[in-house]
């Protein structure tokens, strides 16, 4: 599968050791180098193998976010639901202990594999490279991957994904994005989730959940969305349908996800 | 929490960078973070003193140079000062703007004994 770099073998910074870098003296005596690369460096180069991997294969891979519970896992059984039967999925799915989110998917008949992070609160660009191995990617048009559900930590980490979808259900609060503003501003699409329980609660307003998300500087569609009732789901499947189609006329994109590092 | 697995990362490429140098002893390590790069500078402080033990960086000070938020609109190009969660045009109150910094977390420099 990594036949043009072994880099995944040795996790050595050889590109930094090629950098080189501005050598000066400091006034004790010692010296100082200047280096001016990321410290996520290593996992950034291990995110950008995942995509020459993706698009080898041509498979759109998107990271779901959210908190702990706001739907991601159901989101996606409605939407194997709504495509199986025209595209075909994989999902991986990322959480700290149980096969659980991933039986849930194999269920619906499509492959999942499950990464448990035991104490780590969200997904790096090896571990998924790492399941990446334990898929088929050639049976794949689409690879959803649900993060570990954390509003902090999975911002930080490329995994190589095209696309970020970042939930917040409406049991949530609609000031979240203003509090989780690195988390929602890497979204390319914002599900308000749960709708259907909008009916309940009298302190959630979508539009300012909305407007939230716009101060941001988020371009991508904010979409209110039952998974159980299949509420704003035409939007939604209509979005994906529309990435799929993007992606495979620029194939070989590289490049990182809109605002990811 | 993410700060020690960017603290180790970070670990790693000092201790490389240290290795090509041939240095002795790392004194100081110097980090440029932006607010929206996810990372807490004193969290990440916090995973240094406890991370570095052992490592070529024993003695070593974490310098944080915290990154201002700018962002450039693309609809009337002024370029503006913002915060996290506010990152409109100060002038036209356009959302659509681009980042020119405050996301940043690099590693700017280090420095060493030989
Ligand atoms: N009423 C209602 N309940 C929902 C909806 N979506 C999810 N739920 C419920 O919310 C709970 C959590 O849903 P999950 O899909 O497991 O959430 P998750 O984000 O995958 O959770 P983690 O993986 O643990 O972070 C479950 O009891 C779901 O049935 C919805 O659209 N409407
Ligand atoms: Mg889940
Ligand atoms: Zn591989
Ligand atoms: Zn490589
Ligand atoms: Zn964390
Ligand atoms: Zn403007």
């Amino acid at each position: 599968m990594c036949d043009t770099c072994g880099c995944n073998v040795t996790h050595g910074n050889r590109h930094l050791i090629e950098a080189g870098g501005k050598h000066a003296h400091t006034e004790d005596g010692g010296e100082a180098v200047e280096v001016l690369q990321n410290l996520l460096s290593e996992n950034d180069h291990q995110a950008g193998h995942n995509r020459e991997h993706f698009a080898r294969h041509q498979v759109l891979a998107i990271n779901l976010m959210s908190s702990p519970g706001s739907g991601k896992t159901r989101l996606l059984e409605s939407t194997i639901d709504a495509l199986q039967d025209r595209y075909r999925i994989g999902v991986i799915e990322g959480d700290l202990e149980t096969e659980n989110d991933a039986e849930r998917i194999r269920r619906k008949g499509v492959q999942a594999v499950q990464i448990t992070t035991g104490t780590a609160c969200h997904l790096d660009a090896h571990m998924i490279h790492q399941a990446l191995h334990r898929i088929d990617l050639d049976e794949l048009e689409i690879l959803f991957i649900e993060n570990v559900g954390n509003l902090v930590c999975p911002a930080s980490f490329d995994l190589g994904q095209h696309l970020n979808v970042t939930l917040l259900s409406v049991t949530e609060g609609d000031d979240k994005p203003a509090k989780y503003p690195v988390i929602f501003r890497t979204a390319d699409h914002v599900l308000i989730t749960k709708s259907d329980l909008l009916a309940v609660l009298d302190d959630f307003t979508p539009a300012k959940a909305e407007q939230a998300v716009r101060q941001l500087a988020v371009e991508g569609p904010v979409t209110l969305i039952s998974a159980k009732t299949r509420d704003g789901f035409g939007p939604w499947l209509e979005w994906l349908g529309q990435q799929l189609e993007r992606m495979t006329i620029r194939q070989n994109d590289t490049q990182p996800a809109a605002n990811l590092r | 929490m993410h700060e020690l697995s960017v603290c180790l990362a970070m670990l790693n490429q000092v201790s490389d960078i240290a290795e090509r140098e041939r240095a002795a002893n790392v004194t100081r390590i110097v980090i440029r973070v932006g607010p929206l790069s996810g990372v807490v500078p004193e969290l990440l402080q916090q995973a240094f003193t406890i991370a570095r033990a052992g490592t070529i960086a024993e003695q070593a000070e974490l310098l944080t140079e915290e990154q201002p938020i700018r962002v450039q609109c693309l609809r009337c190009g002024s370029e503006c000062e913002a915060r996290a969660n506010h990152l409109v045009c100060c002038e036209c109150g356009d959302f659509h703007t681009r980042l020119i910094s405050g996301d940043e977390l690099l590693l700017a420099s280090v420095e060493f004994n030989r």
